[in-house]
């Protein structure tokens, strides 16, 4: 019997049908998507640590309001996320602690610090820009409500990585100093952006299962050739250089060669050993307890007038 | 005391997008009371002119049929193909109908 489900599971999917969360499905599709699901809510809601840092110091009110909309949505990302991962049985304040203790990962890209105004813009531009190349595939998702957040998601990232791009732009286009700013971003971010897309393929043992289930579309070093592919024409654009010797166009490819990335600073940061880690695990554990006496005020809140409520209807009878 | 938001009921927030249109379902989310459930689907759902009116359900009050009975309650409409109008083949000289 278990058989059967499987086998039908199995050809349903590949069949490019979705599952919704009340259908059978295995016990490691379901952990699976669970594991990443919950990630990536926790890299929502960090990520909005590194750029709210720089709301107070933005520099004009535009700028604030932008930034501040943008973490905003950072936040409404990581509520759809979970709200997904939620429909999998799964209870959020459990994934919560998960994330707080350490268990869980988050994006690595986010244990970097922002040490600049222009980081903000090279977030947006590249960060954002390679989540949209990671999340796009994802609105595809095998998994009904995982890939419509996803669809919501990506229409708002859209808005952010345009706004880093301006940033960089408008950087590039201005003083000496405020180019060098716009290209020591750039210099800081470009192979950790390269990370972002997770291991070299033959290092990713998740993978091929993920592809069977179609919860992932395309290969980790697919996705991050086409960012490249992407990012260095804006780069130039810029009138910026990407930080990487090797960096050529491969004419018979019909893509550009990269050098090499890396892996050992990847494999540390997401140890817990990057510049940030512990900052931002700390912000974010602070931030949720400083919230605790919101939320017991909205309890006891509700809490009173429902009484209030049903003693009106006891008096009325 | 209740102080983790799992602890809140889920609420299923449905939105109307314009005047005309019907109310969809957009997402969840947790409130202690359906007056947060309201702000809250307002600052996760709406922020890009996306509604008019929010719809917000406990999910615990929503009865749904069962994956299960999907061929039991479906497939009885898959042979009664004659309920669609492209079942029937006018004459070329019949230009609107």
């Amino acid at each position: 019997m278990e058989m059967d489900l499987n086998e039908r599971f199995e050809a349903y999917v590949a069949a490019d049908q979705k599952i919704e969360p009340r259908d059978w499905m295995p016990d490691t599709y379901r952990k699976t998507l669970i594991r990443q699901i919950s990630q990536h809510a926790h890299s929502e809601i960090v990520g909005m640590l590194p750029e709210g840092n720089w709301i107070t110091r933005a520099p004009s009110l535009m700028r604030k309001a932008i930034l501040l909309a943008k973490v905003q949505d950072e936040a409404g990302h990581g509520l759809y996320l979970y709200s997904a991962a939620e429909t999998l049985g799964v209870n959020r304040d459990k994934l919560l602690d998960e994330l707080h203790t350490g268990k869980a990962k988050y994006s690595s890209i986010f244990n970097y610090p922002t040490l600049t105004w222009a980081d903000v813009g090279a977030i947006g531009w590249l960060v954002d820009g390679a989540a949209i190349m990671n999340q796009v595939p994802l609105c595809k998702c095998s998994y009904g409500p995982y890939a419509r957040a996803m669809v919501r998601v990506c229409k708002e990232e859209s808005f952010h990585q345009r706004q880093g791009f301006q940033i960089m732009l408008r950087l590039s286009e201005g003083t000496p100093a405020q180019k060098a700013m716009a290209q020591d971003a750039l210099n800081r971010w470009w192979w950790p952006s390269l990370m972002m897309f997770g291991p070299a393929d033959d290092h990713s043992p998740h993978s091929a299962q993920s592809m069977r289930w179609r919860i992932k579309r395309f290969s980790n070093d697919d996705l991050r050739q086409r960012f490249v592919d992407m990012t260095v024409p804006q780069a130039e654009l810029l009138g910026l250089t990407v930080p990487d010797a090797d960096l050529r166009w491969n004419e018979e490819r019909g893509h550009y060669d990269f050098g090499a990335i890396d892996w050992e600073e990847f494999n540390n940061v997401i140890a817990g050993n990057g510049p940030c880690n512990r900052e931002r695990l700390e912000a974010r554990k602070n931030a949720h307890d400083a919230g605790a006496w919101v939320r017991e005020a909205a309890s006891a809140h509700a809490e009173k007038v429902r009484q209030r409520a049903a003693s009106t209807a006891h008096q009325a009878a | 005391m209740a102080t983790q938001p799992t602890d809140w009921p889920l609420w299923e927030i449905f939105v109307r997008s314009r005047q005309g249109l019907g109310h969809r379902h957009v997402g969840s989310l947790h409130a202690a009371d359906a007056a947060m459930a309201i702000q809250n689907a307002r600052d996760v759902y709406t922020r890009r002119q996306e509604g008019v009116s929010i719809w917000v359900v406990p999910a615990e009050q929503i009865v749904a049929s069962a994956p299960g009975d999907k061929e039991a309650l479906f497939d009885p409409s898959d042979d009664k193909i004659y309920r669609h109008p492209t079942f029937y083949v006018l004459p070329d000289a019949v230009k609107h109908m």
